[in-house]
């Protein structure tokens, strides 16, 4: 494999040319700092922690599986270690930076509290194994976490272990399955509407479910009359976003839970974007029987460079009997209870079953938990209300630049969607995309949802500024007028990132997924 | 040797019993950059309208469907280690899979490139 | 509000422009008997930095931290030290606060750490490739049970006894409804594992052999032995590591003959946690990568040549694939990902084999001292850093009154396995480099007086 750069990390150095971008011995630009890899640093034999000598110590305890010689894993002293890592966290864009629009990610500021007391040893240095009465207060803050979902969403119970929204998606259709195997019915049709993240059909195939598409109306919500008029007895449910991956409220959503329950399915709803209406709605209000929270997209948890995450499920009475295992309850001496599989048979006999080992994200339930309790009722009011006045405030301001597909279709809500329509002749959403990395910003959601053509997603959140959402109207509107005019530095963009385009082709033709010498 | 066309943009070479299949010109360049061919196994029975192969980009996954019925005899096992054969000679190295036809009257349903050419004009 | 920018002087400005009258006034699509018209009742309402985190350290205060006394818990999650860099380097705005690594150019931190970490965790298992992580290592379990049923197209898998019984009730749970068959054991009190039982479960028809390595009491399976006998019969081995320092000092299961390896990667970087977020390892053979679940980081390079990096093979993943894809996962542990890689960096394969050391160390010496208390029976021939006694009662009643004298004593295996009356009086004690002779002397002075 002879493609990937063969000098690594260091660029032979061009020459230097007046009124061209100067060339370096070290590929650095200052302080744009080039790194090389772990393992072209460091060696097995470095190390950054010391321990006592080990020479002596009787291994005859290990028997015949015992290995005789060292991992291969490079090490490296603590400064080079720091070094390292601090080099390269500088290649990455972040909140902490700047405006993060990533339209359904919900990139809002983390509040260092949050980290602070995740930190706080009687969260982070206890075992999920320990006895019932040495972790009463981190199980109180899982009940009081649970407590507080259960209100903000009208809601009867909640399952508090899914580890991200995915897996919160699929404990709610599980418990749709169980509960339908209870009744001995065997509807197996879970209805999609056709904007629906991939996660929802991939969920409710892995869910052992078949899966049908509905389709959306011209101004961005479900075809209610089709999905109404597809329902039956082989039906098991619909899993509906709301708000929906458009931004916009599915107004109608009480009136298909009502026709879904009537038809005997369960409803239920991707609370992927829970935060444009927190405090403002209930879930319950609408008739869901259940809904994931992404912890870290409404109760702001970090997203870490792409997780953890963590997913409750909030359920309805119909469902809130068959949730996974375990859980919490508080006694009437104010003591918390866990149930596990020890309990279960007399407490929570129909649960079923278990979605992963141990309780879920504790680190993410403190942080969340902390975040709303810095909030509070009414902060969380003004929390949805801000996100959704950011949002529309961007795609009035650029609508006359952009093409807004259902600017006509009333206030979006957390996000505005835009399309490339309108832009020159080979230009698309992705230059734009790109553009935007040359102007500072991390790009919004591109080609997403699919049902808009070149879709651009755009969520400011309500953790911005009026003058930072200003300078990055006046961006928009710079690289949607060079779009339009067909401005061809646009198509090689970026230009100014520690990278340029990388080839993706190249990367899943011939996957090169681990570090090999030469 | 005779050449059919889908409207799914397979096309399949038929030479008595016997046919080799893959996907058109056009195909390839609507799916931009093939990454990968997942191929059916030899041996196997695929119906009509199967679907029998997928052909991956970097960021699509498309499904390839038998245009007729029959059993696969061949794959293209070149594919492996150089997918993008499928984007410079899609009707030629960059073919799927050979396979015998079950009922040669099915080839009626298929457009010739003629056809083909002229429903491709109105895309 | 401290976190909230907008004065109510821009949001009368941004209204304007919008064209609305009030904040209220956007929501005007929500049905108004669905919309609120005030804070909802009888929640409290936002409370200072100062209020919030008096709140917290008062819950965190009812806990018995593992730190504060002597601790032998395992049985999936493990304490050792973690240096005080990685907590600081994980918490670089720049790491904690970035999104998946979509856009490539700006994310070249984040995807340079994922491929240094894929590689690491591929040579710590001794696996071709390595994935950008899972959940933890239960969901990482089943993931590789069901991808060994893609592979084999065929669906019975068979569970060694010693695997952990959370991970057996979470593919329990997803069997129940994918429609695999699960073939399952409860372990025996036995001073080895019984490989030939596993062995002899294995059929025409079986996808996979999973066995735990070392087992949930501490013993060490043969993994090559069952690995030739899974292979002769088309299953493949998946090994499960859920205490990955072992293999500081432990043959790796790659090299031993297993086809997928997973695990628990908790025990390096990311702290007890009190069981979450964890890091789902998983390594495998070459061959299999088009059936991976999960996000992965591939080589390749930028317009001018330059390496980079990028998220790569995503026609596997259910944003692409939809109902076709190989998992509906969307997200890996990146952060934890983070933490476990730059403390395996300041390791290094020699700091790695003096943790195992001095962890095996100290769980001989817990051993030991555990052994000459009467009633008590250490039941394992060999094990890495946690170990089996029974006692002459019910552990759950001897792992409360541990505790009662601020003693963490064990895991009792009652309440890992409700329904095996047999295992009861069994108990599995975990030891590591933290393990201090005082601890031990501590441990086995409790247990003595409980007992007594």
């Amino acid at each position: 494999m002879n493609v990937i750069n063969p000098a690594g990390w260091r660029p032979a150095m061009g020459e230097n040319v007046p009124g061209t971008p100067v060339q370096t011995f070290t590929g650095n630009r200052a302080l744009q700092l080039e790194e090389a890899l772990l393992f072209e640093l460091g060696s097995a034999d470095r190390s950054g922690v010391d321990f006592p000598a080990t020479d002596t110590l009787d291994l005859a305890g290990l028997g015949p599986m015992a290995r005789s010689d060292i991992p291969d894993l490079p090490g490296l002293s603590e400064p080079e270690t720091v070094r390292h890592y601090t080099r390269l966290s500088r290649q990455n864009y972040a909140i902490d930076l700047g405006l993060f629009p990533l339209g359904s990610c919900t990139m809002k500021h983390n509040p260092r509290l949050d980290e602070k007391v995740a930190r706080m040893p009687g969260f982070a240095d206890v075992h999920p194994l320990q006895p019932v009465q040495t972790v009463q207060g981190a199980l109180g803050v899982i009940n009081e976490l649970a407590q507080w979902l259960i209100e903000l969403t009208g809601m009867h119970g909640v399952a508090m272990s899914p580890k991200a929204g995915a897996h919160g998606e699929l404990c709610g259709l599980l418990c749709i399955r169980a509960a339908l195997e209870a009744k001995g019915d065997p509807r197996d049709v879970i209805l999609v509407p056709e904007s629906a993240h991939g996660t929802n059909p991939a969920t409710a195939a892995f869910a052992g479910f078949k899966v049908e598409n509905i389709p959306a109306t011209d101004e961005g919500r479900v075809d209610t009359a089709a999905l109404i008029a597809r329902l039956g007895p082989d039906v098991a449910g619909v899993m509906i976003t709301n708000p929906n991956t458009c931004g916009l409220f599915e107004r109608d959503l009480k009136v298909i839970a009502d026709a879904v329950h009537a038809a005997g399915g369960y409803v239920y709803c991707d609370g992927a974007n829970f935060n444009a209406i927190v405090g403002r709605v209930r879930p319950g209000d609408l008739g869901v029987d259940a809904m994931h929270i992404n912890l870290h997209k409404t109760f702001s948890t970090p997203h870490g460079g792409g997780g953890p995450g963590s997913g409750p499920v909030v359920l309805s009475e119909a469902l809130a009997p068959f949730g996974p295992l375990p859980f919490t309850a508080r006694q009437a001496d104010g003591s918390i209870r866990l149930i596990e599989e020890e309990q279960a048979h007399e407490d929570h006999p129909q649960a079923f079953g278990r979605m992963c080992a141990f309780h879920g994200q504790m680190g993410m339930f403190t942080r969340a938990l902390a975040y709303i309790l810095s909030h509070g009722a009414d902060g969380l009011r003004q929390v949805s209300g801000d996100a959704v006045l950011n949002a529309n405030y961007v795609l009035r301001s650029l609508d006359d630049v952009l093409d807004a597909p259902f600017g006509n279709a009333g206030h979006c809500m957390h996000e505005a969607l835009f399309s490339d329509d309108g832009f020159a002749e080979g230009f698309s959403t992705l230059d734009l995309a790109k553009g935007l990395i040359d102007e500072g910003y991390h790009p919004m959601t591109v080609y997403f949802p699919l049902v808009v053509h070149g879709a651009m997603l755009v969520e400011p959140t309500e953790t911005e500024s009026k003058a930072g959402i200003d300078q990055f109207i006046g961006a928009m509107r710079s690289l949607a007028q060079r779009a339009r005019a067909g401005d061809e530095l646009l198509k090689s963009a970026p230009h100014l990132a520690p990278r340029r385009r990388l080839d993706e082709t190249l990367a899943a033709r011939r996957p090169r997924l681990v570090y090999r010498e030469g | 040797m005779t050449r059919y066309y889908t409207k799914d943009h397979e096309w399949i070479a038929v030479e008595g019993n016997e046919a080799t299949v893959g996907i058109t010109d056009y195909a390839q360049g609507q799916l931009g950059d093939i990454t990968f061919v997942e191929l059916p196994e030899a041996g196997a029975d695929v119906g009509i309208g199967d679907s029998a192969s997928v052909v991956d980009s970097v960021k699509a996954a498309s499904d390839v469907y038998a245009p007729v019925s029959g059993k696969v005899t061949v794959v293209n096992a070149a594919l492996e280690d150089e997918p993008e054969l499928v984007n410079t000679d899609p009707e030629g190295e960059g073919w799927l899979w050979k396979m015998t036809l079950a009922d040669p009257a099915e080839l009626a349903g298929l457009m010739d490139e003629a056809a083909y050419q002229a429903f491709v004009a109105e895309l | 509000m401290r976190y909230l920018p907008l004065t109510d002087a821009d949001r009368s400005a941004m209204l304007a422009v919008i064209g609305a009258g009030s904040i209220d006034e956007l929501f005007a699509d929500v049905p108004a008997e669905a919309r609120l018209a005030a804070p909802i009742a009888g929640l409290p309402g936002h409370a200072s930095e100062m209020a919030v985190e008096r709140h917290m350290a008062r819950l965190s205060a009812n806990n018995t931290t593992a730190g504060a006394v002597p601790f032998f818990l395992g049985a999936g999650a493990y304490r050792h030290h973690v240096p005080a860099s990685v907590d600081h380097l994980i918490q670089r705005g720049e790491f904690l606060t970035a999104y998946t690594p979509y856009q490539p150019e700006i994310a070249q931190g984040t995807l340079q750490v994922l491929f240094e970490f894929q590689t690491q965790v591929a040579r710590l298992f001794g696996t071709e490739i390595a994935n950008a992580s899972l959940y933890d290592g239960s969901t990482a379990c089943w993931e590789a049970i069901a991808m060994a049923g893609r592979i084999t197209r065929r669906g019975k898998a068979v569970l060694s006894g010693g695997l952990h019984p959370h991970y057996v009730e979470t593919a329990r749970t997803m069997a129940r409804f994918t429609g695999d068959r699960l073939d399952t054991a409860a372990p025996e009190l036995s001073a080895t594992p019984d490989d030939e039982a596993v062995i002899a479960r294995i059929d025409g028809e079986t996808s996979c052999v999973v066995v735990q390595y070392p087992d949930i009491l501490g013993r060490i399976p043969d993994l090559a032995k069952i690995a030739s006998a899974a292979q002769a019969a088309g299953a493949l081995l998946i090994a499960v590591v859920t205490e990955p320092v072992a293999l500081g000092v432990l043959q790796s299961p790659g090299s031993l003959g297993a086809d997928i390896v997973v695990g628990e990667g908790q025990s390096l970087g990311v702290g007890l946690q009190f069981g979450g977020p964890y890091l789902g390892l998983f390594g495998c053979r070459e061959k299999y990568v088009r059936q991976l679940p999960g996000r992965l980081c591939g080589e390749t390079v930028d317009a001018d040549g330059k390496r980079g990096f990028v998220l790569t093979l995503s026609t596997r993943e259910q944003h692409i694939r939809r109902e076709k894809a190989t998992s509906n996962i969307c997200t890996n542990s990146g952060l934890c990902a983070l933490a476990f890689s730059i403390h395996l960096t300041l390791l290094g394969g020699k700091g790695l084999a003096a943790m195992a050391k001095l962890s095996h160390a100290a769980a001989r010496s817990t051993a030991a001292a555990l052994a000459a208390i009467p009633g008590v029976a250490v039941v394992n021939s060999h094990y890495f850093n946690e170990f089996t006694v029974t006692l002459p009662r019910d552990a759950r009643q001897v792992v409360r009154a541990l505790a009662d004298r601020q003693v963490l004593g064990g895991v009792s295996l009652g309440r890992l396995y409700p329904r095996e009356e047999g295992l009861a009086k069994a108990m599995v004690v975990a030891a590591t480099e933290c393990t201090t002779d005082e601890d031990i002397a501590a441990l086995a002075a409790a247990l003595k007086e409980v007992l007594a």
